[in-house]
């Protein structure tokens, strides 16, 4: 460009970005004009406050906002998540005690808690020895004795429910690049489980093998094996047809092969090692509880930027949807959780459905999940139904997004990297809501899962982060 | 019954929402339709309407501007059932030119997205409501873009503002409220398709500036670029022509510019200083218009003042021509003066006699029926000034505004773009329906002695203009023959032969259908004139001999 904007605007011609009327785009189209449309919605859904809130920011924020964000995309995407051990969560997860419940979302109360929560923390309660009947672990719940608090207030995440308690196993992941842990715990599989609000024999049963065989069969082999480089293994299999979070059959099998040589060298009964390779096989979402934790250390290596507008938490409790700025720590917004939308299992219907719950939406606070969709082509019934629908919606996350991952990159376009960093600001100014897959678990207790699909997450919850943001730095 | 449907996150284009709306309305079995936006205006429209009450109703309360909003007003629930699901298919469904380009041009969701799509973008297009036209401009400003803002209701406050900003960068601010601009000889929103030539063009009107563009490159020669300013920016003080005056020493610098022409409604005195200093300053030959100034300024070289539209065109097309040095330019506005004034005179009276010899006792008005403002504006400082008592919407004298602009009165020239006709509905240049309507109204008036219209054409607006008004037009006609009268229609066509309509296949069209088709909106305008005095007189000589 010269010194005049002008001059080059009569001398180049017109490059235009058209906001409104598609007419005008099609018809310079035609005249063989570069240009670019624009399908323009109102601004933060033409909410007020929200856009004077941007405005505020983009005008007179008393902080770089932009270098902030830098610095928050660029640790996400420094971050090298690699699962190091496995331990008990009393013994490895800050702050866990015996009387400690934690559970997936933003915190919640016991009386505002949904059926499935209800449920797990009853099953949790059981579980520990605390109850001996789910009327006992109801009655404890409501006493008033027990503590409830959400995972992320203990570098930790959970899916659905995502109840952990003191004694449960649980996955430490190590973000490398910063010293910082993840914790989650082992995943139960289909059916009857905690993590969808069931408390009953079965759950109980499979909970204990899993603290007392499985978890130290696998803290053995895994010791053997070593470190493993989760950013490797995830930027592998979103090119086997995994999106992160609502596949995991990629990830479940390339998780058996890195561990199989060393399982069958652990001490113990054949029987045992089979059992627990057979339990691994038969759980294809086995690897989410590795994908949650890695995501989760990885945006948690960005939180606290001062005045960075990057999102580093989204989480869902049941009862309500969360999210946390990096700029904002220890604040969380808030609106209820919606009813997600989705394809229902035989004999479920939405009536079933309860409200969208768990922390597993860190896999895309962290970019991957419904912002890699158009890595799966396996799961685009969930979307529209073809593959295009799919790349449209990872494609619309690039609008609210800061940067591209280097690990994490998609076949379909033709490698492009996820979109990495969501940041708030984009998400109210488009109206563009970050594209969440999910689970859909039944609203009463102990039923399990009915179905799967996309969640809408409330908007007013971007909106109030970015009204916060404002109020504290511009 | 009534019956409202609210689609969350739904948005969609007023345009595209009025054509759905009309098209609705004309269905077997609706008694009334609106589909829109959320918008509290639209909102409080629907719950006076007593859609409030009607079925799904309780939906307004948490409708927002982002959702649509389709209520229907049927005959059953059946027919309201098909007419929502015909509202969801018309502005779901993509049609027409923009469909078919839809592959030709990339898009986005936003207009970062957008940027990222076509990094090296230099303008932006704002055609988005008015409440958010002014924000998005200064979101484009503040990323280095130029933009011209075709929304209109933006305060003043705003323009002002977004001006100076623009200023501070050296970026152009056309609008708001502009309808047509040409830059880098490329056509954006309503222009016209324009031979590329010397003429650069500064036009704080939009049909203005598209009669210029298109009587220029009539005359054989081009326009480097067309710049629109916006209706008060040399108007209104407080603005102070800041995108003209941006504009003029943008196009004196231009090397492809080699004269430069200036329309605007009369600007606030100390402006128009500022401008016609600013042409001085910059030397190249320039033409200036300003459209209903009662006092001309004197000529001086290399500034000169054209007193129509017409003249304008003229004077810069022949300076573009021959224009080397003053006195070649002195000769050339003298052989233009000359040659327009002798057409003018030239065969009208001839024309004009033998339409009228057909008329019938008491038609005696003229009807001029307008789709451009300027346009209408010129037309009715000709027919004032020739006819004197001429009303319309338009009128500075309000002693002669129409007091219902739906209803003319005596001599009327009335403007169909203005806000009393477009309020919920397309602007006639998109969909003549309304005007075809005031056509058919002025055909059934016995006193209605010649009707004036303008026909324009470019790309916006209608594909076909004169062809969707031949049918209103024949009727008109018919019913003045079935009284034992005849109705003159006098036209001028807006447009060039490269416009996507075709100037010479529209004109084809109106002279088809006995439709007398003038070179210029100005000479239709003194045909017009002529008619109606040659009415007057026939019909007191008439009444005379009676």
């Amino acid at each position: 460009m010269s010194a005049r904007p002008l001059d080059s605007l009569f001398a180049e011609g017109p490059k235009v970005l058209n906001l409104g009327l598609e007419k005008f785009a099609a018809s310079l189209a035609r005249e063989g004009a570069p240009v670019a449309h624009v399908e323009w919605k109102p601004p933060a859904g033409g909410d007020v406050r929200a856009i004077a809130a941007l405005d505020r920011i983009a005008s007179r924020a008393r902080v770089d906002v932009d270098a902030a964000n830098a610095e928050s995309v660029r640790r996400i995407l420094a971050a090298k998540p690699t699962v190091v051990g496995i331990g008990v969560a009393k013994d490895v997860v800050p702050g866990m005690h015996r009387k400690l419940v934690l559970h997936a979302g933003p915190p919640v109360a016991w009386k505002d808690m949904s059926g499935p929560m209800r449920g797990a923390v009853m099953g949790g309660l059981i579980h520990e020895g605390l109850a001996k009947t789910p009327a006992e672990a109801e009655a404890l719940a409501a006493s008033g004795e027990i503590e409830f608090d959400s995972c992320h207030h203990h570098d930790s995440v959970g899916p659905m429910a995502g109840v952990m308690t003191a004694s449960m196993p649980v996955w430490i992941v190590e973000n490398k690049a910063f010293g910082n842990r993840a914790y989650c715990t082992l995943n139960e599989g289909l059916g009857k489980v905690l993590r969808y609000g069931a408390y009953g024999d079965e759950v109980q049963e499979r909970l204990s093998w899993m603290r007392d065989s499985l978890a130290p069969i696998l803290a053995e082999a895994l010791k053997m094996r070593g470190p493993i480089d989760m950013t490797t293994v995830i930027a592998q299999v979103l090119q086997m047809g995994d999106e992160g979070h609502n596949r995991n059959r990629a990830g479940t099998s390339t998780i058996i092969r890195e561990l199989a040589p060393h399982l069958v060298m652990v001490d113990a009964p054949k029987s045992e090692i089979s059992k627990a390779l057979a339990f691994l096989n038969a759980n294809d979402h086995f690897f989410l509880n590795l994908t949650m934790p890695s995501a989760k250390c990885a945006v948690d290596a960005a939180a606290g930027i001062e005045g960075s507008t990057v999102i580093t938490t989204m989480a869902r409790n049941g009862t309500e949807f969360g999210i946390r700025l990096s700029g904002l720590p220890g604040r969380w917004f808030t609106g209820p959780a919606s009813v997600v939308e989705g394809l229902y299992l035989p004999g479920f219907t939405a009536a079933d459905a309860a409200r969208d719950i768990g922390d597993s939406v860190i896999t895309e606070t962290s970019g991957i999940g419904g912002f890699a969709m158009a890595a799966a082509p396996a799961i685009v019934k969930f979307v529209g139904g073809s593959p295009a629908d799919a790349i449209d919606v990872t494609l619309r996350m690039y609008e609210i997004t800061l940067a591209e991952s280097e690990q994490y990159r998609i076949p379909a376009l033709d490698f492009r990297g996820t979109p990495t960093g969501i940041d708030a600001r984009k998400v109210v100014e488009t109206g563009i809501l970050p594209a969440i897959n999910t689970g859909i678990a039944h609203k009463e207790p102990g039923v399990g899962m009915v179905g799967a699909g996309l969640v809408k997450p409330p908007e007013n919850v971007f909106r109030d982060a970015v009204i916060a943001f404002a109020e504290r730095y511009a | 019954m009534k019956r409202i449907l609210v689609r969350k996150d739904a948005y969609y284009d007023s345009v595209f929402l009025m054509l759905a709306t009309r098209e609705l309305e004309g269905t077997e079995g609706v008694d009334g339709a609106v589909v829109a936006m959320g918008t509290p205006m639209n909102l409080e429209l629907l719950t006076g309407l007593g859609y409030g009450s009607a079925e799904g109703g309780g939906a307004l309360a948490s409708a927002g501007p982002g959702d649509l909003v389709v209520a229907v007003d049927c005959a059953d629930a059946a027919a309201a059932e098909k007419a929502i699901a015909l509202a969801i298919d018309l502005v779901t469904k993509k049609k027409g030119p923009a469909a078919q380009a839809g592959q030709a041009y990339p898009r986005a969701a936003s207009t970062a997205g957008a940027l990222k799509l076509l990094p090296e973008a230099n303008l932006a297009i704002v055609s988005v409501p008015g409440a958010y036209a002014a924000r998005e401009a200064r979101l484009a400003l503040e990323r280095g873009l130029h933009v011209m803002v075709f929304s209109d209701n933006v305060s003043l406050e705003d323009e002002i503002a977004l001006k100076t900003l623009a200023a501070s960068k050296g970026l152009l601010l056309m609008g708001p409220d502009c309808g047509t601009a040409i830059i880098g000889g490329k056509p954006l929103c309503f222009a016209n398709v324009v031979a590329r030539g010397p003429v650069g063009i500064v036009a704080a009107s939009g049909t203005g500036l598209q009669e210029v563009s298109c009587l220029v490159d009539r005359a054989g020669v081009g326009v480097s670029q067309a710049i629109g300013c916006g209706g008060r920016d040399l108007k209104n003080a407080k603005v102070g022509g800041m995108t003209s005056l941006l504009a003029i020493e943008g196009l004196e610098r231009d090397p492809e510019t080699k004269v430069l022409l200036v329309v605007s409604k009369p600007p606030a005195p100390e402006t128009a200083a500022k401008v016609v200093a600013a042409l001085e300053r910059g030397g190249k030959p320039a033409v200036a218009h300003f459209l209903g100034l009662k006092d001309r300024p004197a000529d001086r070289d290399p500034v000169y003042h054209a007193a129509s539209l017409e003249e304008a065109a003229a004077l810069a097309a022949a300076f573009a021509k021959n224009g080397a040095d003053a006195a070649a330019r002195m000769a050339a506005a003298a052989a233009v003066r000359a040659r327009l004034d002798a057409e003018a005179a030239q065969g009208v009276g001839e024309l004009a006699g033998r339409e009228a010899a057909r008329l019938a006792p008491g038609q005696k008005f003229l009807r001029g029926l307008y789709a451009g403002g300027t346009v209408a504006d010129e037309a009715l400082f000709i027919a004032d000034a020739a006819l004197g008592q001429v009303r319309s919407n338009n009128q500075t004298d309000p002693s002669l505004v129409l007091a219902d602009p739906r209803i003319s009165e005596g001599h009327t020239i009335v403007d169909l773009g203005d806000d009393a006709f477009t309020v919920g509905k397309p602007h006639p240049m998109i969909d003549p329906s309304q005007r075809n309507a005031r056509i058919v109204e002025e055909g059934k008036d016995p006193s209605t002695a010649v009707l004036l219209l303008d026909v324009v054409l470019g790309y916006g607006s209608h594909d076909d203009p004169a062809g969707a008004s031949l049918e209103a037009i024949a009727g008109a006609r018919a019913a003045a023959a079935a009284r034992g009268g005849y109705l003159p229609v006098v036209a001028s066509v807006i447009g060039t032969g490269a416009d996507p309509q075709g100037y010479g296949a529209q004109v084809a069209k109106l002279e088809a259908a006995g439709v007398v088709v003038m070179p210029s909106n100005r000479r239709a305008a003194l045909l017009a004139v002529e008619i109606a005095k040659a009415a007057a007189r026939g019909s007191s000589a008439k009444g005379g001999a009676r």
